[in-house]
């Protein structure tokens, strides 16, 4: 039977684990949940395909604080003890029903001991989707919505997709909607990302909440030269090197990328993981086995033989902005909207900087959690009156253009890419190379606004499409607007940090885009 | 991206048609997978994870090849289904997850778990 029609007390959008807890968590508050996912809950997203650390700390006071004072300084001091102490509190948790609940095979240590710090993204989300079923959530794959509906107030109430196996639309009408959809990678082909196109960020904006850190946008990761395996962290072994042999001063995971950048715009950069012990060699492909695919596969032993490396954009996805967060149970500006995962801002935990795993897992499952249950809780608070309430689908570009109709979805995407790609305007900003590419951008989104209207398969590509293109001018808005050096936001015109631009940027808007601080900086802590 | 699916292995399970994110499967007329949509492939390696008869498999390069490897040199190589005897999974492994304990990454400080 083809479905059409379905209604629920809560709609997820999205099936990485940011959508995997929300779905759990309002079932066993006592909603009817449905989830959808653009992919495959358990495969789809940043995590499924990778491994990832988790920000999993003992309950001691000591070591709370050591881990919250840890990445402060890194984030431009954005971020807030408070949602960090209920992130740590509530990772905790989970991982602990990940492993009694779910019987997740962590690692034990020579005393026995289970070591839950880190999780290999198949086997999480492979448990993810069966404790979603067996929580009686209706799962739908290869189902990406493509737009909000709301009530006659503006509130969210359900939204509506396309289901690619069988070739239809469906429609969710539901009391409250999480938007756990991911960040935004810009189709560069990073590890799992391809699905992460800022869907959930364009509906938002569409249902009128409102976007934060999007400055925080820029973050690249390390991968062999034509692969797709983004996996940072051992290149912290590496050295790199130029094309004749001689080292790569400079270069390096951490604080040395933008030297990567800066050479891979006139050379290749070559790179031998050549500072690793024969005993770390054995653990990393014990704890990353995805990381040697791309040399066992083309007969590179990276431990003694020079590779190409690149940088591949991800976006929003390990980048911090994203959808603001109004409450502790991830409410939006919207009633009836929740988001959670990338595709809420991760600033509250991370300000304007964070590297793979740890927080970002922990966030994911955090803010999952609190989403799921505000929305079962907002579900039922609305009750009986949300019945057979008015609804009208809130979509535009893509799906309602302001004029006469026509295809074209690729070449949007290209002229997306071609401004949000390239270390020279993204990750090495200034505004010499931001205000034409924001430009640029503005002109691809008054044509695609315009003209662009998609069909079947075709309209979710259509709403990609106007997903990363809106995604790109937040994006270079706020890189515009923070007129300083902070986090990940690095102005090559404006190098230093300056103490009065201690505070968040808020934007939003569609067809004319806004940013403004969210408060007065601030107060200085060191 | 995904460069084969093995016409002697697959056993028509359907199961890469229904976990691939990114919806590259099809179904053909004889029931084995086709690549319908290659080019959408993130070259994730998901499918390979989960295909039970270790035939698929997918290039690290995240282009298409011009021509698709030899199966059976990936075969004598140890290739097919390499990738999902790494992650433990399939009956009489251990789980690759209960043996993650990776390097420290700054020496001083704990394993990396992930």
């Amino acid at each position: 039977m083809t479905i059409n029609e379905i209604d629920a007390d809560v709609l997820v959008a999205g099936g990485g684990p940011a959508g995997a807890w929300a779905a759990v968590k309002a079932a066993e508050a006592g909603a009817s949940v449905v989830l959808a996912d653009k992919g495959y809950l358990g495969t789809s997203g940043a995590t499924a395909s990778a491994g990832t650390g988790v920000w999993y700390v003992e309950p001691r006071p000591e070591a709370r604080e050591a881990a919250m004072a840890s990445r402060e300084g890194l984030g431009g001091y954005l971020a807030d003890r408070e949602w960090m102490a209920r992130v740590l509190d509530q990772t905790y948790a989970n991982m602990n029903e990940l492993a009694e609940v779910s019987r997740y095979p962590f690692p034990v240590d020579d005393d026995g001991r289970q070591i839950r710090r880190g999780l290999q993204g198949p086997e999480y989300m492979r448990r993810m989707r069966v404790r979603v079923r067996r929580a009686g959530v209706r799962v739908l794959d290869h189902s990406p919505v493509t737009e909000l509906l709301a009530d006659g107030s503006g509130a969210v109430a359900g939204a509506a997709g396309y289901r690619l196996r069988d070739e239809h639309p469906f429609r969710v009408t539901a009391r409250a909607v999480v938007l756990a959809t991911g960040g935004c990678a810009f189709l560069s082909k990073a590890l799992g990302c391809d699905v992460n196109t800022g869907d959930g960020a364009l509906f938002a904006a569409e249902a009128g909440a409102e976007l934060s850190g999007m400055e925080f946008s820029n973050a690249y990761a390390i991968a062999p030269a034509f692969t797709s395996v983004t996996k940072t962290a051992f290149y912290s072994f590496a050295t790199f090197y130029h094309a004749d042999g001689s080292v790569l001063e400079g270069a390096g995971s951490q604080r040395g990328r933008s030297v990567i950048a800066r050479t891979l715009l006139t050379e290749p950069v070559l790179c031998r993981i050549d500072k690793a012990t024969p005993e770390e060699q054995r653990a990393m492909r014990l704890a990353q086995p995805n990381f040697f695919l791309p040399f066992d596969r083309q007969g590179i032993d990276p431990f003694t033989d020079l590779f190409p490396v690149t940088l591949l954009a991800e976006g929003t996805v390990r980048g911090t902005g994203g959808i603001r967060i109004t409450g502790p149970d991830c409410a939006t500006t919207v009633p009836g909207l929740y988001a959670a995962g990338d595709a809420a801002t991760r600033e509250l935990i991370c300000g304007g900087f964070t590297g793979g795993g740890s927080h970002n897992s922990a966030w994911a499952m955090s803010s999952g959690t609190w989403a799921g249950r505000g929305a079962a809780r907002h579900a039922a608070e609305l009750g009986g009156r949300a019945t057979g309430r008015p609804v009208r689908a809130l979509g535009e570009a893509g799906v309602r253009p302001a004029g006469p109709a026509t295809g074209g979805h690729a070449e949007y995407v290209r002229a997306v890419q071609a401004e949000v790609l390239p270390y020279d305007k993204n990750l090495l900003r200034h505004a010499d190379r931001l205000v034409p590419a924001l430009d640029a951008l503005d002109r691809t989104w008054r044509e695609l606004a315009g003209t662009l209207r998609g069909e079947g398969a075709g309209l979710v590509r259509a709403r990609s499409a106007a997903a990363m293109t809106a995604h790109a001018r937040w994006m270079y808005s706020a890189a515009l607007a923070r007129t300083e050096t902070r986090g990940m936001h690095k102005r090559q015109d404006l190098p230093e940090q300056d103490p009065s631009q201690r505070r968040r940027l808020v934007t939003g808007g569609l067809h004319e885009v806004w940013t403004r601080p969210e408060t007065a900086a601030l107060a200085v802590a060191s | 991206m995904i460069e084969i699916v093995s016409r002697e292995r697959c056993i028509a399970c359907d199961k890469c048609i229904a976990v691939c994110p990114t919806n590259v499967f099809d179904r053909g007329a004889d029931g084995i997978p086709v690549l319908t949509r290659q080019s959408d492939c993130q070259t994730c390696f998901m499918c390979e994870a989960y295909c039970p008869v270790d035939a698929l498999f997918v290039d690290p390069r995240s282009h298409p090849l011009p021509e698709p490897p030899d199966e059976a040199d990936l075969a004598a190589e140890g290739l097919l289904g390499s990738y999902r005897e790494q992650i433990g999974w399939g009956r009489g492994r251990t789980p690759g997850a209960r043996l993650a304990v990776g390097p420290s990454l700054n020496r001083s400080g704990a394993p990396l778990t992930s």
